[in-house]
């Protein structure tokens, strides 16, 4: 028997999840139509490659992953792209971003897939750019490409943890999944060991899912799997969170700032291991996913969704109450207020809970803080949140950042303890989210003050050059000058007899002087090109010809009498 | 008596000379204080406080020639920086001296003659191209100083304000609504 760990703190929230888990998973209807964002993942938005107006095929790339952390995004049903614009998704800020509205066709008919009969045959780059080319992203919430976590090149893996914890209330979709597919997803757990090396494959579940337990042991003893232990862990809010679920499992203490990685263990969650096996197996992308609906419905379900099916479509597959006042995708817990009721399905939705006044009333305003500390007691970071609230609320972003502000998982224990009602998650995601841009302005600014010293420093380079380029350029002609004056050479030009002068008079440092020899060198130059040149088309000249001609000479000598007579008046001041 | 003048006095030479020659062996160069400024400073190098970029400014605030509340790229918030930096009172920006919403500068490609006068005026290099050549604006880099907008011959630069979006979204500081008690 293995002995577990335990963490700080935690709380015992009602789970109503037995609302929802009493009903197999049922397969969504056809939505009639599907709003697919193209940023769904962490990291750089994907690039559509389909045109508006095409038709796709079930499992047809539509957006193909751009940059290094990035992930694919395909077409769930068969039919018509009908736009790529801008939409609103699921993102509490309600802000628009880029989507592919999809139209089906009703066919559902599949591109050629391909499965793989025996994935051990691949190379492991294979498998993962297998993984990567079928948009496989962690389901527990986070949904980071899960090819870049299965490299085990820097760190020896030691553990892999299979997260089937499900902490948070309402949602049982794991639950499900659990109960339905279990070989497939210890399978999939089979396939990241191999990427990982690791050693041993941890399951946790939580020990009020006795079935999904139940199930999960049975399959790993049909699959004959070894070196894996399904483990039921106590059941406390949030037990789920993946350095709860490590520290609960191995004893291993994930420290502030360290990559669990470093420590040997990585961690994934069930679901993304299902995918992990459709992708590799049968050749199948991450185009659907179990959501459970639940909340103000008449029948909590648990639904296998395509990726894109409006809300309000699938919720009310459950049964929408008249009285719903919106949508929360996610737990109660830490899960966000949805902008609209229409948004598609995303990757990362495990949950809809269609919430109203009496489910969910109003928080009641919140009252000062008396500084009891309850929720010291339940922080499962070991924070001082009460603390944390005292900056974040003051804008003291520094010194929130001193209590370690980043450690929060965000899991809203302590808002759910506070006696005082205060909204205590949400003063440090505005914490948050203030410090991290403060810091990309830093960064930005440094950036711009390197560029701006480098161009500083050019230009001073270059006219440093120009300047030396002169020089080497004036003292070169005059050590030509001197070596002339030393040794006098036969004259090669007879006519400028007062260019010889110039040569043979001797160097004079006076600048005044040595710009008269030089303007005088000048003019006899100028005087000899004019005899040696003779204008040329000179006969048979129409008589307006010869009429522009004078008028032409005419100009000249003007301009010559007035540069003579400046030139006087110059010298006579 | 004499011993301990002597005595008081050698000790007193003694330590001179050491700051003496620390003063000489440990001497600061230039005036950090410049860098803490400047370091505060936003760097978008536009020149809007008068001074032909964000060091000068940065000098003539430590000579104490300039006041705090000259960089509207900076914002309040930089006003803020400064004042606690310096230990003076907060200066709220003089008339028209407001900050902007963010920019960046954007080139229509159909328009530009490739002058290079633009590329010349960037303080960042944010700008590439060559003589005759179409320029385009390295948006990551543009700091949004306007420093390109008025040398262009064709006025093909017009500043781009950088809207809100999902990946610069920020979470609001809570404010909830009051509701009058029945």
């Amino acid at each position: 028997m293995r002995t577990l760990h335990t963490f700080h703190g935690g709380i015992h929230p009602a789970t109503h999840k037995a609302q929802s888990n009493q009903k197999p998973i049922a397969q969504a209807a056809l939505p009639s139509k599907l709003i697919i964002p193209l940023h769904q993942h962490v990291g750089n938005s994907a690039k559509p490659v389909v045109a508006v107006g095409s038709r796709v095929l079930k499992g047809q790339l539509i957006g193909v992953p751009e940059g290094h952390v990035s992930s694919a995004v395909h077409a769930p049903t068969s039919g018509v792209i009908a736009a790529i614009d801008m939409q609103q998704v699921a993102h509490p800020s309600g802000i628009l971003d880029l989507c592919i509205t999809l139209i089906p066709d009703g066919r559902d008919e599949w591109i050629a897939r391909e499965p793989c009969d025996d994935w051990k045959a691949l190379s492991h780059t294979d498998l993962r750019h297998r993984l990567r080319d079928a948009g496989v992203v962690g389901l527990g919430g986070a949904v980071f490409p899960s090819d870049m976590k299965l490299y085990s090149h820097k760190h020896k893996i030691k553990t892999l943890v299979l997260n089937g914890a499900e902490c948070e209330p309402y949602i049982t979709c794991d639950d499900l999944l659990m109960r339905e597919r279990a070989a497939e997803i210890l399978q999939g757990a089979e396939i990241m060991r191999a990427l990982l090396y690791a050693e041993e494959i941890l399951i946790g579940i939580e020990d009020n899912k006795p079935e999904a337990i139940a199930a999960m042991r049975a399959a790993l003893l049909d699959g004959n799997h070894q070196g894996m232990e399904v483990i039921a862990v106590p059941t406390v809010y949030p037990g789920g969170g993946a350095k709860q679920l490590i520290r609960v499992l191995t004893g291993i203490e994930v420290a502030a700032g360290v990559r669990s990685t470093n420590l040997g263990v990585q961690c994934f969650n069930v679901g993304t291991a299902y995918s992990a096996w459709r992708a590799i197996r049968h050749g199948e992308p991450l185009i659907s996913r179990i959501v459970t609906a639940t909340g103000n419905v008449a029948h909590p379900q648990n639904f296998e969704v395509l990726i894109g099916t409006p809300m309000n479509e699938l919720v009310a597959q459950a049964g929408q109450l008249p009285d719903t006042t919106g949508y929360i995708m996610g737990g109660p817990m830490m899960g966000v207020m949805m902008p609209a009721l229409h948004v598609g399905i995303i990757k990362a939705t495990n949950c809809v809970i269609a919430a109203s006044n009496k489910l969910f009333p109003p928080p009641a305003p919140a009252l000062p803080c008396i500084r009891c500390t309850r929720c010291a007691d339940v922080c499962p970071a070991e924070l001082q949140p009460q603390e944390l609230y005292w900056f974040a609320k003051a804008k003291n972003l520094g010194k929130a950042q001193e209590y370690h502000l980043f450690d929060c998982i965000e899991c809203g224990a302590c808002s759910y303890v506070c006696p005082s009602n205060i909204p205590l998650v949400q003063y440090y995601r505005f914490a948050k989210s203030e410090i991290w841009v403060q810091e990309t302005s830093k960064k930005a600014a440094d950036a711009a003050r390197e560029r701006h010293e480098y161009r500083e420093q050019r230009i001073e380079r270059e006219k440093q050059e120009k300047a030396d380029k002169l020089a080497a350029k004036e003292k070169a002609a005059q050590e030509a000058k001197a070596q002339r004056a030393s040794a006098p050479l036969p004259n090669p030009l007879p006519q400028a007899g007062e260019g010889a002068n110039v040569a043979d008079a001797p160097f004079d440092a006076d600048p005044e002087n040595t710009m008269q020899l030089k303007i005088q060198a000048a003019i006899d130059h100028a005087k000899q090109q004019a005899t040696v040149i003779k204008p040329k088309n000179t006969e048979q000249l129409t008589p307006q010809q010869q009429a522009e001609i004078a008028e032409i000479e005419a100009r000249r000598t003007r301009i010559r009498e007035l540069a003579l007579s400046s030139v006087n008046e110059h010298t006579k001041e | 008596m004499l011993s301990a003048l002597l005595v008081m006095a050698a000790i007193a030479i003694a330590l001179g000379a050491v700051l003496g020659f620390a003063a000489i062996k440990f001497r600061v160069e230039g005036n950090p204080l410049v860098e803490k400024i400047d370091a505060v400073l936003p760097q978008t190098q536009c020149g809007q406080c008068g001074y032909p970029g964000c060091k000068p400014y940065a000098t003539a605030i430590a000579e104490g020639a300039a006041d705090i509340n000259l960089c509207p790229p900076g914002g309040e918030e930089g006003i803020h920086k400064l004042a606690d930096l310096l230990g003076v009172d907060f200066k709220p920006f003089g008339g028209g001296n407001a900050p902007k919403a963010k920019a960046v500068a954007f080139i229509d490609e159909d328009n530009c003659i490739g002058c290079t006068l633009c590329i010349q005026a960037c303080p960042v290099d944010a700008i590439v191209g060559a003589a005759k050549q179409m320029h385009t604006i390295i948006a990551a880099e543009c700091t949004g100083c306007e420093l390109c907008v008025a040398p262009c011959p064709v006025d093909c630069i017009s500043m781009v304000e950088i809207a809100e979006n999902i990946s610069n979204w920020k979470w609001k500081y809570p404010v909830y609504a009051l509701t009058p008690s029945k």
